[in-house]
């Protein structure tokens, strides 16, 4: 390579990693802030290594596993509460409106509102969130035991929970080779 | 060594070369591209079974993910033309970003809109400003970035270069696209498919998946021959090659007119 061309390489390659370091250091700094949303867990044990924990009164999100059989819904309202959980503690959720169609026991969801004490959040507004598994009904049926029930048939709103499409009854007789 | 290693590309460093050359991939390229969209997309808009949880709805996928996938894979092809641009100052490298960026952004706006058209039925909103999202966002700013730098100075050569620069820097923005979803908590699940697990999808929605795809490849490499022919054309409009070339056009229509 010629000296021109290399001065301009070495020009362009400390640019490039000059702003790359400082664009690192950035989102390095700023990794809690970047996180939509704090799991059960954080809440109630703190995030990261200085372990902060929320205030009360502060707005917020949070993230995890609705827990089975914890749904109570009012029945003259759409008021509903349930229980979300990551690894450990249970965290209560309050919420008033309607759910996300894929809104249900085990799924994971996120819900936006105010910590009003250690461990409940009044929620203004929930969102469902699905994993990065696809598969036709008939496979979920025989790998996870899930029977397929279309979304829109799904809401029980008004009246306590009968009509949750999960069977749960896994691992029965997994097919092999059919885990996606 | 690099010299020796790419010396039998030297010959498409020069534009006539190259603009013949991408003349005569288009068409194939086309006609691929058209067939493998048209496939991949009836195969799975229409044929492949509807998933347990999101019914029909998933079915964008077909055209989020390709659209997503190639909106980071044309970046990086332009950011690598902009980097041969730059250093060595091979001009049709340069005019492949001008020719590149413009796509990039369609096929970047194109994975954010299906995006959030899936997201309102699925996930309750349209939009949430989590980490997948927001970064995909940059990366159609950088795309309009590199377009409106490069139109902004008077002299063109400059304004490529500046272009360049950006085009290059905004690499860093592609891993945190990627890795967005394992680094921070998303309300955007986790890869499917371009991770080094097995695809947790079913062969049965994989394969239209993977035809749509190659589907957007193809289209990509189509759209980039043909506006690098153009941008060519524009650069070199005065050499006599372009000349003899728009002379011989002329001929051919006027005898086709009389």
């Amino acid at each position: 390579m010629n000296p021109r061309r290399q001065k301009r390489l070495a020009a362009v390659v400390a640019f490039v990693l000059l702003l790359g370091g400082a664009i690192g250091a950035m989102l390095y700094a700023l990794q809690q802030n970047i996180d939509l949303f704090y799991t059960p867990s954080q809440l109630i044990e703190g995030m990261g290594d200085d372990k902060v924990k929320p205030q009360i009164g502060q707005r917020l999100r949070i993230g995890g596993m609705v827990v089975k059989g914890s749904v109570r819904r009012d029945p003259n309202s759409l008021k509903v509460s349930f229980d979300l959980v990551d690894t450990g503690p249970l965290v209560t959720v309050e919420y008033e409106g309607i759910l996300p169609d894929l809104f249900r026991e085990g799924q994971g969801i996120v819900a936006q509102g105010v910590l009003v004490d250690e461990k409940t959040i009044l929620a203004s507004e929930v969102l469902a969130k699905h994993d990065e598994e696809y598969m036709p009904p008939e496979v979920a049926e025989a790998v996870k035991g899930i029977k397929h029930v279309a979304p829109k048939n799904m809401q029980s709103y008004g009246q306590p929970d009968t009509a949750e499409p999960k069977s749960a009854t896994p691992e029965q007789g997994k097919p092999a080779g059919q885990q996606p | 060594m690099w010299g020796s290693m790419f010396r039998w590309l030297d010959p498409y460093a020069k534009p006539e070369t190259l603009y013949h050359l991408c003349g005569r991939l288009l068409p194939y390229l086309m006609v691929l591209a058209v067939f493998t969209l048209l496939l991949g997309n009836i195969w799975g808009l229409a044929f492949s079974p509807a998933d347990y949880q999101q019914g029909d709805s998933y079915r964008i996928i077909y055209i989020h993910v390709p659209s997503a996938i190639w909106s980071m894979g044309a970046y990086s092809s332009m950011a690598i033309a902009a980097f041969i641009g730059l250093v060595w100052q091979i001009r049709v490298a340069q005019w492949a970003v001008l020719a590149i960026a413009p796509i990039g952004a369609v096929y970047t706006a194109i994975a954010l809109f299906t995006g959030a058209a899936w997201g309102k039925p699925m996930w309750g909103t349209w939009w949430v400003w989590d980490a997948r999202l927001t970064s995909e966002l940059v990366l159609l700013f950088l795309y309009l970035g590199v377009i409106a730098l490069s139109g902004a100075f008077s002299e063109a050569a400059r304004g490529i270069k500046v272009a360049s620069l950006l085009a290059i820097v905004g690499v860093v923005n592609l891993p945190i696209i990627h890795f967005s979803v394992e680094w921070w908590n998303t309300l955007h699940q986790g890869a499917t498919i371009t991770k080094f697990a097995k695809p947790s999808i079913d062969p049965s929605m994989l394969w239209p998946l993977l035809i749509s795809i190659l589907g957007f490849a193809l289209l990509l490499a189509a759209l980039t021959c043909l506006r690098l022919r153009s941008q060519i054309l524009i650069f070199e409009q005065h050499r006599p090659w372009v000349r003899q070339l728009l002379d011989s056009k002329a001929d051919s229509t006027q005898k086709e007119q009389n």
